[in-house]
Order: structure tokens, then C-alpha cells, then sequence
């Protein structure tokens, strides 16, 4: 079984966020990066271990320059057998989604994982847009995956509860929190990663017709004001005159 | 400072108190490799995922003499070994890493996250296997190591006896030959044995027939003979196994005779040397854990309308503890690839590895108390005052606080008090500089006058990198000048004036590390891609390091020289040392604010 896990590079969880350039991209400057956590203990984890089961290889795919090599080794550091980084800025979910879709028609791959979002701009696109490109299904939101080396049973969060379903042949499938649990890198695999081929190769075309316009930090939340419980006429003025809902 | 005599001078134990060290040659944390701070990161997790979150945030603590949680430590040691944190030290070919010194030093400080359990793997992945590593024979090597780095035996180091403590070699544990000649039997008893509980393999110190000095055994814990005594209760570290163990004619087969006979003292003291770089790394680590813990309480408390974090008494401690850990931090790494340095160049002149491990770990036998004795005085600082921050939050078990300083009072005892090893960082050094004639104290003595000149002019320097290097020179020929003086005034008597060596140790280990502050800090500014913000704050917090190691050294001097001389001698002396140890002009109330203010916005320690 061939499998490919895509391999985002977030900011870390506590990086101050910041814009530049009129506030139409992200400032960078000073921030601490990670594998996407829902691409490195989800996906990558049940690709792994889906390997384990049946055999086969896993491939980590990752858009973007060789800053990002660092996290893509991690992946290697986790298990995976070999990694593709595309090498071009990804600029778009479109634009990666279009990245990954190529390699997979081209190399056999018969699941496709991603992470269920980047923890950055969480798009959530990316992996029903390679599904779409592929022609293949696609599983969203995966909690629970089963894979006989045939049919594949997967479980997906929906509001309120689950559904069920099977699949036979090649999907693309994003991965939610309970699909695998975490494995930590250990000391040889970290070891091996950097022997471990990494090919870099040449972005093909796609149209890049998404451009952000701005990003807005969500609004600084205002003070409390304790009012007495006897002092209605007080709460009553502020409603109206502050919070302008009366 | 110069000292052309020595071929590769920077790589000399010692060296640093005679010469100076460019600041292209420190290493710095910020060189390790993409794979060494992985190494960091897996090694972080585990003790997050292990201990901190099942434990320590839930405010509960492995106490080992509960059979349960000593089980659940040994599992989570098992873990450990499927990770391959057991082998960092082991070659590749008896299953483990064979990682640099350097390496293993980063490890050390990242396994503070997990408590005592840091005190477990340490005994497993370094006194415990280690002997085997430098002193085994292939045999030897290959029965025990693959195990011991797969965590299938746990390891143990057996040296201290009820009336052998720091005076390690009069050691009452006899071995004599058994009739046969197949078996050594072995009698006496051993104490404070960390992992004894469960450990499978015991590296054991004990003199055959009526040696002067101790012999090493690897002992199994199924040799007849052996036995195991119950879990010690102790005041930390009580998810760490300590026990007694007794030898009641204990058969250890010859072939287990661990190195030369008569060979185990020197043994052991090479495996504490090692020990001491990665126990000062390991305490470090938790000042940092105790500093981080500490800030995020101060920003979210709040007290008079406004967060703790806004006051000074509070930023006081958090700049104070973080230019500590700063300038100490970066002394501890420097140590560790002086022992990489010297062990590249050992091998390459074609010592085996075994030998050239030994060989530079020992060169740097005072570095390694310096480390040791600075880093455990800065955890159970650091945690004295992350304890006072919270307040009453902090003396409720619930934070955990509480365990992590009794947890971390075992520094300042382990690995030699830091009495005994800030004793040895002199004795070591004047042994050096006296009768092995390695360093040359006496000619860098003599540059004194010319220094002395040199600081005639009362007014301060404009340049504050002309002072923070005249106040490091100044450190470094204080001690040269007391040593010379109380030696020459003392004689052999000074050996018995513990109280002047004591003084000459603490300027000794303030010149050390706030050396190495200093260098890190110049070699950051020559560096085209440090963190200019960072910088901003490094530089400060080697401004305020500096300040502090002249006071402190100017005490200890002025009270060395009360000791040894009177009347116009010792104004004499006074007056130089004054000379020597100008003030150094600063503002250290606001140097630490901006210090604090820094972390505060950070939210964690990250220098």
C-alpha cells in the first residue's frame, strides 16, 4: 500500500500573531514552527501504522522551501520511509492541493491523508480539493479508520454523533483527533531521518487565482464593569449608554 | 592573557583561569544540530507525557516505596528503553546512539521534565552503564550493554558505604578469590544506591584481599549472595528507587572483574566527573522549568487590580533567576564540547575510544564541579523563589512545587557535595598548576603587576566592553593573586584552611562562568543571524552576571585575605584586591526589570 501524508508547517501554539504588508500576510519574524498536530499525530500516525498492518511505504509531502526541511525530517524522524518536498512557496490551498494531487496520480498512491485542518489558517480545503482533482472519495474529519488491505471502514465526526462508512479502493481521507494517538520520534529513528531520502522536486502549474486581501486579529476584549445587584438604574444606563444594546 | 606554550590551549582543563578563550571557540546552544534538539524535543515529550501529565499536573507524586508506583516507574522506564533513551551514551554496535558528550548534556537538562525520574534514567543511561562503556572488555560490552540500552536490565552504581562517603576509597567491601579461582566472593554492604530496587545489573567498588585501592565488579542481582534491602524514605526524589545492598559471599565470576585491579577509584571518579557536567545540565533544566512555571503564575495572578508580574519585588526575582541560568547554561555546554573537543582530538592522535572518553572527561575535572556546584546552587535558588511567587499557591502540594524543590535539594548532595566539589575545583587546579606543572599559574601570576598598572586610573572606562573584560581578567587575577599570597603565607597548611579554599572556589566559579557569559554574548554579536531582540536582553543579563560575580568574589576575597594575613600586610592586599575588583557602574534594578519584562512578555524563558 502506497501512502502519502501531506506535512504542514504551522506556527507554533503559542507564537504571537502578527501581519505585515498592510496586514495581507503573516509576519513571521520571530516565530517558532511545527509539524501541523493534527498531520503528525492523526495522519501521519494511522499511515504509519496502516504500513505496520499491510505493508508498503509512507511518503510525507510537503509544499514549500527548504526552511520547512527541518519538519519534514521530523516526519522521517516519526517513520516515514521517504518525503517530496515541492519546491515553490504555498501560496493557496488550491495551489498545495494541485501540488499533491500530480504526485499522487503519477506515483500510485492508494490513501492520501491530511490533517483535518492546519492549525494556522485552518482551511479544511485542501484534502476534499485533491479528492476532487484525483476523482477519488473523500473522507472528512476521520476519527476512526479500519483497513483490511482491501476495504477500508472509516469513521467520521459529524454534529451530534458519527457516520459510517466503507470504502473499497483508493480515497484521500482527512484525519480528526482520536484516528491515532502520538508517537513521540524515538532516538534511532531520529538518527536514520536525515538517511532517509528527501527529494525535492519542481512545482507543475496551477492557477493562483485565490489572493488574501487582509487579515484582522479578533477585537480586544473589553474590561468588566461589576454592577451592584440593588443598583438597576446603574446597569440600566450602562446597557444603553456603553454597550449600546438597549 | 595569552599562554603560547600549549599547543591546542583552549582545550586544557583549567586553561580558562591563565588565558583567554576567543569567542569564535565557545559553543553556544544555539549550534546544536537539527537532530540533537529532536533528540531534546523527544526526549521533553516523553517526560510531559510520562510524568508531567498523568502526575505532576494532576499534583501527584510517585513515591517508590508504594510497590504500585515503584512498578509504574519501572514501566515507564521500559519505556524509555523502546525509545532508545536508555543507549544515548552505548555504540551503535551494542544497540544505543553513541551520542557527543554535548548531546547527552542537552538530554540531561531536558529530562528535568520529568522529576526524579530524571535521577532514574541518569543512574541507567550514565553512572549505572557508563563504567562498562569506558572500562569493559568486548565480552564484558557485549553481554550487558544491548541490554542496558534496551532498558531489559536497569543499571545501578554501587559506591558509598555507611562509613565511605566523599572519602570513597576507604571502603570496607572486601573481595578475595575463591579457592577454585573461578569466583571473586564479595562482603560488606553498599548504600544510597539509585535503581537498586530493580536494578538487574550493579556496577560495584570494593577492594580485593588488602588493596590499597577499590576494584570495580559488574554484580547481577541473581548472584548468590546478593540481596537487596528496603526502599529508603527520602526527603525528594521519591519516585526514585535508593536502597541498601549487602554481599553476603557473593560468587561474581572473575571475567566480571570491570577494568584493572585496583583500578575502580580512578574509575569512579572519571564516571562522577562525567556525571557532575550532566547533573549541573539536569538542574539547570529545572530552574528553567521552576522560572517558566514561575512567570506564567506572576502574569495571571492578580492582586491589587493589576497582574503580580507588574511588580518589582517580583521582576527582581524573575531577572535575578534568569541572568543566573543564562550565564550558568551557557558554562555547561561550554564544558561538555570541551570534552567533544578533547575527545576528537584524542581519537585522532589514536587512543581507542574508550581511553580518549576517560582521558577527556578527566581533563576537564574542575570545569565539571564548577558546573555542578553552580548549577544545583541555581535549582534550589530558582525554586525557593518560583515557591515564593506563588505564595500560598505555592506551598500547597497541588502546584507540585513542593515536590519539585525537596526533588531538587538531592543536587547539592549527589555526585559529591558541593562542599567536596568546590574543594576539588582548587585542589584540582593548584594539583595542575603545582605538581603536574600542566597549567602555568606561576607565569600567568606574574602578569599581575601589568594588570595591577593598568587599573591605576580611578576613572571608569566609557566602553562597557572594555569593563566587562577587565572585570572577567580582574576575577580571573584575584584568584591567582589570594592562591599566591595564602600559599606562599600558608604553606602545606593551606590544605587544612577549607575555609580559604572555599573563598578561592567561589572566584574560581564566578570567573568561569562569567567568562562564558561573556563570550557567548560576543560571539552572538559576530554571529549575522542572531535574534537582535534576544541580543538586546543576553547583553544584560551579562551585565547584571558580571555585577554579581565581582561582588560575590570581592567578599569571598576580602574574607580569604582576613584569614591568612593581618595588620599592613593585609591592607596591602586589600588594596590590590580593590584595585582588582573595581565596581562596576551599572543600574542592576533596571537591568533586571528589562530582564523580567522580557520573560513576562514571552511567557517562557527562551535565551
Amino acid at each position: 500500500m502506497n501512502l502519502l501524508v501531506c506535512i504542514s508547517k504551522t506556527p507554533e501554539t503559542t507564537a504571537k500573531i502578527a501581519f505585515k504588508d498592510e496586514n495581507s500576510s503573516f509576519d513571521t519574524d520571530g516565530v517558532q514552527f511545527i509539524m501541523n498536530p493534527y498531520d503528525e499525530w492523526y495522519a501521519l500516525v494511522r499511515a504509519l501504522e496502516l504500513k505496520e498492518q499491510h505493508g508498503g511505504k509512507v511518503i510525507a509531502i510537503n509544499v514549500g522551501d527548504s526552511s520547512n526541511d527541518p519538519v519534514i525530517r521530523k516526519a522521517l524522524a516519526i517513520g516515514a520511509d521517504e518525503a517530496v518536498r515541492v519546491d515553490i512557496e504555498a501560496t493557496s490551498s488550491f495551489f498545495v492541493a494541485k501540488q499533491v494531487a500530480e504526485y499522487a496520480k503519477s506515483n500510485d498512491i492508494d490513501i492520501v491523508f491530511t490533517g483535518k485542518e492546519t492549525i494556522d489558517y485552518n482551511g479544511a480545503e485542501v484534502g476534499g480539493m485533491i479528492a476532487e482533482m484525483l476523482e477519488q472519495p473523500y473522507f472528512s474529519f476521520a476519527s476512526h479508520m479500519d483497513h483490511d488491505g482491501s476495504t477500508a471502514t472509516v469513521t467520521r465526526d459529524i454534529e451530534g454523533g458519527v457516520e459510517v462508512a466503507e470504502i473499497n479502493g483508493k480515497f484521500v481521507i482527512s484525519a480528526a483527533k482520536g484516528l491515532a494517538e502520538q508517537r513521540i520520534p524515538n532516538m534511532r529513528g531520529i538518527m536514520m531521518a536525515k538517511r532517509k531520502p528527501l527529494n525535492v522536486i519542481p512545482a507543475v502549474e496551477a492557477e493562483g487565482n485565490v489572493k488574501v486581501l487582509s487579515y484582522e486579529l479578533p477585537p480586544v476584549k473589553g474590561g468588566i464593569t461589576m454592577v451592584d445587584a440593588d443598583d438597576m438604574d446603574k446597569l440600566v444606563k450602562l446597557l444603553h449608554e456603553e454597550a449600546k444594546v438597549l | 592573557m595569552k599562554n603560547t606554550q600549549l599547543k591546542n590551549p583552549t582545550i586544557k582543563g583549567g586553561y580558562f583561569i591563565i588565558g583567554d578563550t576567543p569567542p569564535e571557540e565557545l559553543f553556544i546552544a544555539e549550534e546544536f544540530d537539527e537532530e540533537a534538539i529532536m533528540m531534546g524535543d523527544t526526549v521533553r515529550e516523553f517526560c510531559v507525557k510520562e510524568i508531567q501529565e498523568p502526575f505532576f499536573k494532576c499534583g501527584k507524586e510517585l513515591v517508590v516505596t508504594n510497590e504500585a508506583d515503584k512498578a509504574e516507574v519501572l514501566a515507564i522506564l521500559k519505556r524509555a528503553g523502546d525509545l532508545g533513551l536508555c543507549g544515548v551514551s552505548i555504540s551503535e554496535e551494542n544497540g544505543g546512539m553513541d551520542l557527543d558528550f554535548k548531546t547527552n548534556t542537552l538530554i540531561s537538562s531536558k529530562l528535568s521534565y520529568g522529576f526524579s525520574f530524571a535521577t532514574t534514567l541518569g543512574a541507567q543511561t550514565s553512572i549505572g552503564c557508563l563504567p562498562i562503556v569506558y572500562y569493559g572488555n568486548e565480552e564484558q560490552k557485549q553481554k550487558y550493554l544491548p541490554k542496558i540500552a534496551s532498558a531489559e536490565y536497569v543499571a545501578a552504581y554501587a559506591l558509598t558505604e555507611p562509613n565511605a562517603g566523599s572519602d570513597a576509597n576507604s571502603g570496607k567491601t572486601n573481595a578475595r578469590l575463591s579457592e577454585d579461582g573461578k569466583y571473586y566472593l564479595i562482603n560488606g554492604q553498599k548504600i544510597w544506591i539509585t535503581n537498586g530496587g530493580f536494578a538487574d545489573v550493579y556496577i560495584v567498588f570494593a577492594k580485593i584481599d588488602t588493596d590499597e585501592k577499590l576494584s570495580a565488579f559488574i554484580v547481577e542481582r541473581t548472584f548468590e549472595g546478593f540481596s537487596v534491602g528496603a526502599e529508603e524514605k527520602k526527603f525528594g526524589i521519591k519516585g526514585s528507587s535508593t536502597v541498601q545492598i549487602f554481599f553476603d559471599n557473593c560468587k561474581v565470576p572473575v571475567e566480571n572483574l570491570l577494568g584493572e585491579q585496583q583500578g575502580g577509584f580512578k574509575m569512579a571518579l572519571t564516571i562522577l566527573n562525567g556525571g557532575r557536567i550532566k547533573a549541573g545540565a539536569g538542574a539547570i533544566g529545572g530552574a528553567i522549568n521552576g522560572l517558566d512555571r514561575a512567570v506564567q503564575y506572576a502574569k495571571e495572578r492578580k492582586q491589587f487590580k493589576v497582574p503580580i508580574s507588574s511588580f518589582g519585588a517580583i521582576q527582581y526575582k524573575i531577572g535575578d533567576i534568569a541572568m543566573r541560568i543564562f550565564a550558568n547554561q551557557a558554562a555547561c555546554f561550554r564544558t561538555a564540547d570541551l570534552i567533544d573537543k578533547k575527545y576528537n582530538s584524542l581519537r585522532s592522535s589514536g587512543l581507542s575510544d574508550g581511553s580518549a572518553k576517560i582521558k577527556a572527561i578527566s581533563e576537564f575535572a574542575i570545569e565539571a564541579s564548577i558546573v555542578k556546584v553552580k548549577g544545583s546552587e541555581l535549582v534550589c535558588y530558582a525554586l525557593d523563589e518560583a515557591m515564593q511567587i506563588h505564595g500560598g499557591m505555592g506551598y500547597s502540594s497541588e502546584t507540585g512545587l513542593g515536590m519539585g524543590y525537596r526533588d531538587a535539594r538531592i543536587t547539592k548532595i549527589y555526585e559529591g557535595t558541593n562542599d567536596i566539589n568546590a574543594l576539588l575545583a582548587v585542589a584540582e587546579l593548584s594539583k595542575r598548576g603545582m605538581l603536574t606543572k600542566e597549567l602555568d599559574l606561576v607565569g600567568a601570576g606574574k602578569k599581575i603587576p601589568t594588570f595591577l598598572l593598568s587599573q591605576i586610573n580611578p576613572f571608569r572606562s566609557k566602553s562597557n566592553d572594555k569593563e566587562q573584560d577587565r572585570i572577567v581578567k580582574g576575577l580571573k587575577y584575584s584568584f591567582l593573586y589570594i592562591s599566591g599570597m595564602a600559599g606562599k603565607k600558608l604553606k602545606k597548611k593551606l590544605i587544612d584552611e577549607q575555609e580559604i579554599i572555599l573563598n578561592l572556589s567561589t572566584i574560581l566559579q564566578e570567573a568561569y562562568v562569567g567568562e562564558t557569559a561573556l563570550l557567548k554574548v560576543q560571539k552572538l554579536r559576530g554571529l549575522p543571524d542572531s535574534d537582535k531582540n534576544k541580543l538586546a536582553i543576553q547583553k544584560q543579563m551579562v551585565q547584571l552576571y558580571l555585577y554579581e560575580a565581582l561582588e560575590k568574589s570581592k567578599k569571598a576575597a576580602l574574607e580569604a585575605i582576613a584569614s591568612f594575613s593581618t595588620g599592613s600586610e593585609k591592607w596591602r592586599h586589600i588594596k590590590i584586591i580593590n584595585r582588582m575588583l573595581k565596581p562596576y557602574d551599572i543600574n542592576p534594578k533596571t537591568l533586571r526589570r528589562n530582564i523580567a519584562q522580557a520573560l513576562i512578555e514571552s511567557g517562557e524563558y527562551v535565551y
